[in-house]
């Protein structure tokens, strides 16, 4: 579903990719951890085109994502992204953000956007919260609004940059939920995540980035249990053991 | 020193006509200027390198050249070429004016946007266009109510120089009426009474505007 190859990116002489790769097939929920610095972020928002890229290639869904002939907001509606910051639109409502889009971009008629946008929010525990703004919701329904909000345009592929790093302790799990009831319906998932123990429970495979590099890539039991490479098991025993 | 302030009601109908005059030939400026001032502010936040200058060469321009000598210069070089007359002249003279300093305020506005919400936009997506249209535009538009309500205000108070070019206005009946009358102490104070009332009536009504826009969202 999701195919990068040979990516390599920098700011200047600071190489933030280095030839990466990396195939997320379909229906798979892959974690992209790693120390801060490591290109994760960076990586993530290369996918939907956010971020250039230097060379290489990245495709969705067969879609070549940085080729210049791809009509990249064409390309964007299969690509859900969640971000840290939720980045709400502050001067609509939960509803009105989640309709916006499939509004103006797919030509949705109101009440179809609006009948699909309250079961998007009633199926993430946002029934009663249909007219509020964001500066009235906590941080974790916002979060859960911007999950609605991505999956309104139907994506087949979800992206999230650390969706509960910017969150309160206590509102994390309810974002976490939100995004494994998504993996149990076979969403195709990239996660920048530092949930360890989440990452272990929902991804099909764990990514491990340092320093702009894919350091090593395994599933979850392995990777957390018996790593292969030192620059792993340093991060896992700082991470871990506190 | 005696003041005869019958010359006040006795003229009622000129300090009418001409308060008339001037909120006539500032509301169709402001209506001319804020389109101008939108795409100009827009082009100095363009990507496009041709439009950002063009959009700076506009705006550093006219914010360098005194109203009054551009009032002069439009209604004396480019009347030559198109007929303008005085009341177009003077209307068309301050939208330009207004719309360079709108340009500015525009900008600014955007750019207090977070670049997230952009992103957010692009990545639902949105193209450029919309993403500006349905997202920037409106939240940059309630951030910059306050600055747009002192240029709209700036520019009632600047309309009294169309007078130079023998635009009817305000300015202009008073100026004739204290030729006639020399009651210049009567008229004059009674004119900056009357700027005075329609510059803070629009205070009143944006400040109104302000806080029903930003209610919603507190």
């Amino acid at each position: 579903m999701i195919s990068i190859k040979n990516v390599n990116k920098s700011f200047g002489a600071h190489h933030v990719l280095t030839d990466v790769s990396l195939e997320v097939p379909k229906s798979n929920v892959v974690a992209l951890i790693g120390p801060s610095g490591a290109g994760k972020s960076t990586l993530i928002r290369t996918i939907n085109a956010l971020e250039p890229i230097d060379n290489g290639e990245i495709t969705v869904d067969g879609i070549s994502i940085h080729d210049k002939k791809t009509d990249i907001n064409k390309a964007r509606l299969n690509i859900g992204f969640v971000f840290q910051s939720f980045n709400l639109f502050p001067f609509l409502t939960a509803l009105e953000n989640v309709t916006i889009s499939p509004m103006k971009v797919k030509g949705l008629s109101k009440e179809a956007a609006e009948k699909r946008g309250k079961e998007l929010l009633i199926s993430l525990g946002l029934g009663d919260k249909f007219d509020a703004y964001p500066s009235r919701l906590s941080g974790g329904q916002q979060q859960r609004v911007a999950i609605a909000r991505a999956l309104a345009m139907d994506p087949q592929v979800m992206l999230f940059d650390e969706p509960t790093s910017a969150l309160d302790p206590e509102m994390v799990t309810e974002v976490l939920d939100a995004i494994r009831k998504l993996a149990k319906d076979g969403m195709t998932m990239v996660v920048v995540t530092h949930e360890m123990g989440f990452a272990k429970e929902i991804c099909d495979e764990i990514v491990f980035m340092a320093e702009g590099k894919i350091v090593e890539r395994a599933a979850p039991d392995k990777f957390f249990t018996n790593p292969d490479t030192q620059r792993a098991q340093d991060f896992l025993s700082k991470v871990l053991n506190h | 020193m005696i003041y005869d302030w019958s010359v006040i009601p006795r003229n009622m109908d000129v300090f009418i006509d001409g308060a008339i005059k001037t909120l006539e030939i500032s509301l169709l400026a402001i209506l001319i200027a804020i389109p101008i001032g939108v795409i100009f502010g827009l082009g100095r936040v363009s990507k496009n390198k041709i439009i950002r200058l063009i959009a700076s060469i506009y705006v550093e321009v006219i914010r360098g050249v005194p109203l009054l000598v551009l009032l002069m210069w439009i209604y004396f070089v480019l009347g030559q070429y198109f007929k303008l007359g005085s009341y177009w002249g003077a209307i068309n003279a301050l939208a330009i004016f207004a719309g360079a300093f709108i340009a500015e305020i525009v900008r600014t506005g955007i750019q207090a946007v977070p670049k997230g919400q952009m992103e957010a936009a692009r990545s639902l997506g949105m193209s450029h266009t919309k993403a500006m249209t349905h997202i920037i535009l409106p939240q940059a538009f309630r951030r910059v109510l306050p600055p747009l309500a002192s240029q709209f205000i700036m520019l009632i108070k600047d309309s009294s120089l169309v007078s130079v070019i023998a635009a009817t206005d305000l300015t202009l009946n008073a100026k004739n009426l204290v030729a006639t009358s020399f009651r210049s102490i009567e008229v004059w104070t009674f004119v900056a009474l009357i700027y005075f009332i329609m510059t803070f009536s629009l205070s009143l009504i944006i400040r109104y505007f302000e806080k029903r826009l930003l209610k919603s969202e507190a």
